[in-house]
């Protein structure tokens, strides 16, 4: 067995043990767990990042649900041992589905396991990589004047993301560590939410105009795209700018990036770009622009009010654009600002804003 | 001429039977739907009331089949006692005709006006007569008639008149071919109303043949009929001082406080002569010669003597086990609490109401509460909202009764069915089609106090089946999941499982008996440990028996059974407590030891003993 996968058995043995001791000694089986809300998040000075305070709630056998929760950690904690042990990987979703033959401990749905992983990965203070277990999640692609070195099962390849790549651009692989930056000549990140946009871009070769590196972040960004960009930030030293939609769903999406998500916040050191900084669509620009617009629904509205009482928002800017956006009661996409014709976003709006911001 | 002359030549006396002709709407005929619900329920009230004064068990058919395009005939039968020859066309075809409107006594009919108005309503929209069959009894035979009532003089018609072969010993059929239109699915429709019919009626079987011709049977719950209400005379308490005025004038008694006792209920000769000399008139005054100013002050003495409440046997309610099995058999519930008020009276009138409520299983949990009302044992279906059951339930704070009310007021939502029943000498309607109860304070009080009763039963109800509950939960993790949990966690380590007795009382809240022996050689060492898991304080006694001598137990009490040897301790745990018991035996190895016995505690809060 490989040494880091011992470390990490020694590891979910520990924590097994602890089960075991409690139960010899009579105590009622109990794991202490931060609180996973937005309420138990804290800035950390240090990496300029969101991570859990001290919050922390206990998962104990005395109630049903504990109960439940103790047992498939044990048997997911079987499953990870017997993988190391066999030097074997599976995804999150296999493990949902092996779960189907594990009786009472079973999972309802795979968010259930996906959740549990991630704890295990709190108490462990290990990756999910660590247990040989994959996402599958969809990763980021990137367009622009960079050159890296990707270790792949055939060999080491050496790619430029805008002369070797289609259109589609450069894929990025799940495991992000696995790449090297080498070269690039690039003045700015910009990181798009919806292909749409991120397509429009690329057809008005703004990559070339800007010399930008194009990151499609593809919704709200999976672990590989969120190291990606934090890598991009602090290896290249680049500025990176993330454009999204203008509703609370985008405006979350861009604090996971910068700031570290509420799920993961185990991760945001890992992860979290703090120097990356928020483009549009915002509130404001609704009525500057005069932008086509939808009213909220109710998720909207209710999503906005938790977003004034999460503590990455507490801030001026935030504070005065989410209240302007529910006095407003409207929400405009990206591509609105086709109003203006396909080449105002290229042409003026994205200019305008990053020089206003001191992009470029 | 005058013009006063000119006018007095147009007015001439209406006839009720015109009159109502003109304004139907006041008797339950608006609506095409409403006019077949009426006229099929003056039929079948008739039918109980008659069953009911010949303690018959009611078994009545309804037939509705369509007749033309928008007439449909409608047949009720009954195996009622019967009517005489003579009185079937009065009965039928004049309006006003009736035997309970001069009766202080619980009935479904009052007036005597329901059934004629029926009848009335099927020859002014059919144009066809009313036939009736009647038979009192084996030996006589079975009358047959065709009736039309003329409107102008309110007298019955008699069209056809004579004798027929009927397969019934005794019972009345009513056949009318009236305008209606036949609904389903909703509240208002002949099957809701037969219904809740049969579910205030639970000794009565009631069959229904829709027009398609598909057969319904309400079967009865209870063989034993409802006690008879009796006649009583009215109640001092409330009377009006117009009714108490004529009264004084038209009877026979020659005294006032003959009068008082005889034509009063609850009127002993005591409170008679306390009532005279309240009002300070003498008690032999002629009735007749009581003034105006006189009867004000005998109705201000009938208001401050105590007088007795009015007697409960003219009134007839329903019953709390039989407002039970009514409801259990017509919903799917988990929970029934039902409950009899006493009798109390309004404006002289005495008056019972009653109340049920039928909880969870397959009713609607979105949904607002249905409310079934009902007054004198007639449902009630129309004008829901303008009804004090319906006030009276809004009324009631629901959220004490674990059921959602918006604003702390209004109709309820939530799996439940709201059951009230009003019944009276005399039931104050709000209007003459009898849909609606009207909100007189003392009437509403008694329908809160009645509803909030059940309401009551159903919260404590459901806090018992949420404590079960969690005694469940807590049975499921020490029976299913710890046991697999500590199986996963020892074979992960390969160790041996643990013994997990400890963890379970301690789930559970339990008091844990654990006993250790170390065996030396001047003999055993036992030791019995006792914590008390549990949330309460905990007395009981603890037992051990075996076959060795004693060596040293102090604090335990040493008897000899037999060959065998009993210590008995007495142990009083405050919650967390722990006491640790040991004694010594003479015995060489391991000592042959059963299980300790326990004394003074239920089993389910022991573990580690045997509960004897």
């Amino acid at each position: 067995m490989l040494e880091k996968d011992e470390l990490t058995q020694r590891k979910l043995l520990h924590l097994i043990n602890g089960f075991y001791t409690q139960l010899e000694s009579g105590e009622i089986p109990a794991l202490l767990l931060p609180t996973r809300t937005k309420a138990n998040i804290a800035y950390d000075d240090e990496s300029e990042v969101w991570v859990y305070g001290e919050r922390e709630s206990t998962r104990s056998a005395k109630t049903t649900r504990g109960a439940y929760q103790l047992l498939k950690t044990s048997y997911v904690v079987d499953f990870v041992n017997t993988q190391l042990k066999q030097a074997k990987s599976s995804t999150l979703r296999e493990l949902y589905y092996i779960s189907e033959n594990w009786d009472l401990a079973k999972f309802g749905e795979q968010q259930e396991s996906d959740r549990l992983i991630e704890d295990l990965e709190i108490v462990s203070e290990l990756q999910r990589e660590d247990f040989h277990i994959r996402p599958e999640e969809d990763g980021a692609s990137i367009m622009g004047p960079l050159r890296i070195r990707e270790k792949t099962r055939r060999g080491t390849k050496t790619i430029h993301c805008q002369e070797d790549v289609g259109e589609a651009g450069y894929q990025v692989p799940c495991n992000v560590d696995a790449l090297e930056f080498l070269e690039h000549d690039a003045r700015l990140v910009i990181a798009i939410e919806t292909g749409g946009m991120r397509d429009r871009l690329i057809e008005n070769e703004f990559d070339e105009k800007f010399d930008a590196i194009i990151i499609h972040l593809k919704g709200q960004p999976a672990r590989s795209t969120r190291r990606l960009m934090k890598r991009i930030s602090e290896e290249l030293k680049l500025p990176v700018a993330v454009f999204t939609d203008g509703d609370p769903w985008s405006y979350r999406i861009f604090a996971s990036v910068a700031y570290g998500s509420i799920k993961s916040a185990h991760l945001s050191e890992y992860m979290a770009a703090p120097a990356a900084m928020f483009v549009g669509i915002r509130p404001s620009d609704i009525i500057n622009y005069e932008l086509p617009n939808d009213k909220l629904t109710d998720q909207d509205i209710r999503a906005l009010h938790s977003l004034l009482s999460d503590p990455r928002f507490d801030s001026e800017f935030w504070r005065s654009e989410v209240n302007l956006q529910l006095e407003l009661n409207k929400k405009s996409e990206q591509q609105s600002l086709a109003k203006y014709g396909l080449d105002f976003v290229t042409d003026t709006y994205l200019p305008e804003r990053l020089t206003e911001m001191g992009i470029i | 001429m005058a013009i006063a002359e000119e006018l007095a030549k147009k007015q001439r006396v209406i006839s009720v039977a015109e009159f109502f002709e003109k304004n139907r709407q006041i008797l339950g005929f608006d609506s095409a739907p409403r006019s077949l619900i009426t006229c099929v329920k003056e039929a079948v009230d008739n039918a109980l009331d008659a069953c009911e004064d010949a303690s018959i068990l009611p078994d009545i058919f309804v037939q509705v089949a369509r007749a033309g395009d928008d007439t449909f005939l409608v047949t009720v039968e009954d195996n009622g006692p019967g009517i005489v020859k003579e009185q079937i066309p009065r009965i039928f075809a004049k309006l006003l005709y009736g035997s309970r409107f001069h009766v202080l006594k619980q009935s479904r009919g009052q007036q005597g006006i329901g059934i004629s108005a029926a009848v009335l309503y099927s020859q002014l929209t059919s144009g066809k007569p009313t036939k009736i069959t009647s038979r009192i009894g084996l030996n006589d035979p079975a009358h047959y008639y065709e009736l039309i009532i003329n409107t102008k003089i309110n007298e019955p018609e008699i069209l056809v008149e004579r004798t027929t072969e009927w397969d019934r010993p005794h019972g009345t059929r009513i056949e009318m071919e009236i305008e209606a239109s036949y609904v389903r699915g909703r509240r208002q429709s002949i099957h809701e109303y037969l219904k809740s019919t049969a579910i205030v009626n639970p000794h009565a079987r009631l069959t229904l043949i829709e027009p398609d011709g598909n057969m319904m049977v309400f079967d009865r719950a209870t063989d034993i009929m409802p006690p008879q209400p009796k006649e009583i005379m009215p109640h001092p308490d409330g009377i009006e001082l117009g009714t108490l005025i004529k009264m004084l004038r038209y009877t026979e008694r020659q005294k006032l406080v003959s009068f008082l006792m005889n034509e009063f209920s609850r009127m002993g000769r005591k409170t008679a002569e306390d009532i005279c000399k309240d009002a300070a008139i003498d008690p032999s005054e002629i009735p007749a010669n009581i003034s105006h100013d006189q009867a004000k002050h005998l109705l201000g003495a009938f208001r401050k003597v105590r007088i007795q409440a009015p007697p409960m046997d003219c009134l007839s309610p329903i019953g709390e086990d039989q407002i039970y099995q009514g409801l259990e058999k017509e919903y799917d519930v988990d929970f029934i609490s039902t409950t009899t008020r006493s009798a109390t009276v309004h404006s002289g009138n005495p008056f019972i109401v009653e109340a049920g409520i039928a909880f969870g299983g397959s009713l609607p949990k979105e949904d607002r509460i249905e409310i079934l009302r009902f007054a004198n044992k007639v449902p009630l279906l129309y004008q829901q909202g303008g009804c004090a059951i319906t006030h009276a339930i809004s009324d009631v704070n629901w959220k004490n009764y674990d059921l959602n009310q918006s604003g702390g007021t209004g109709i309820p939502v939530g799996p439940a069915v709201v059951f009230v029943h009003v019944a009276s000498t005399k039931v104050p309607f709000t209007s003459e089609s009898k849909d609606a109860i009207a909100d007189i304070p003392e009437i509403m009080n008694e329908i809160k106090l009645a509803v909030q009763e059940v309401a009551r039963d159903t919260k404590n109800y459901l806090s018992r089946k949420k404590l079960l509950e969690r005694r469940k939960d807590k049975e499921e993790i020490i029976k299913k999941i710890l046991p697999k949990m500590v199986a996963k966690v020892s074979s992960i380590l390969g160790k041996e499982e643990p013994d997990i007795r400890p963890v379970i009382a301690k789930i559970m809240g339990n008091v844990l008996v654990q006993r250790e022996v170390t065996s030396k050689a001047d003999g055993c060492f036992v030791s019995l440990k006792v914590r008390n898991f549990d949330e309460h304080a905990r007395s009981f006694k603890l037992h051990e028996l075996f076959k060795y001598d004693v060596l040293e137990a102090p604090e335990a009490k040493i008897m000899k059974v037999g060959n065998s040897t009993s210590l008995v301790w007495k142990i009083s745990l405050v919650p967390g407590e722990q006491k640790v018991l040991s004694y010594n035996i003479e015995c060489s190895g391991t000592p042959e030891l059963q299980a300790p016995i326990a004394e003074g505690i239920d089993k389910e809060i022991i573990t580690g003993a045997k509960v004897v």
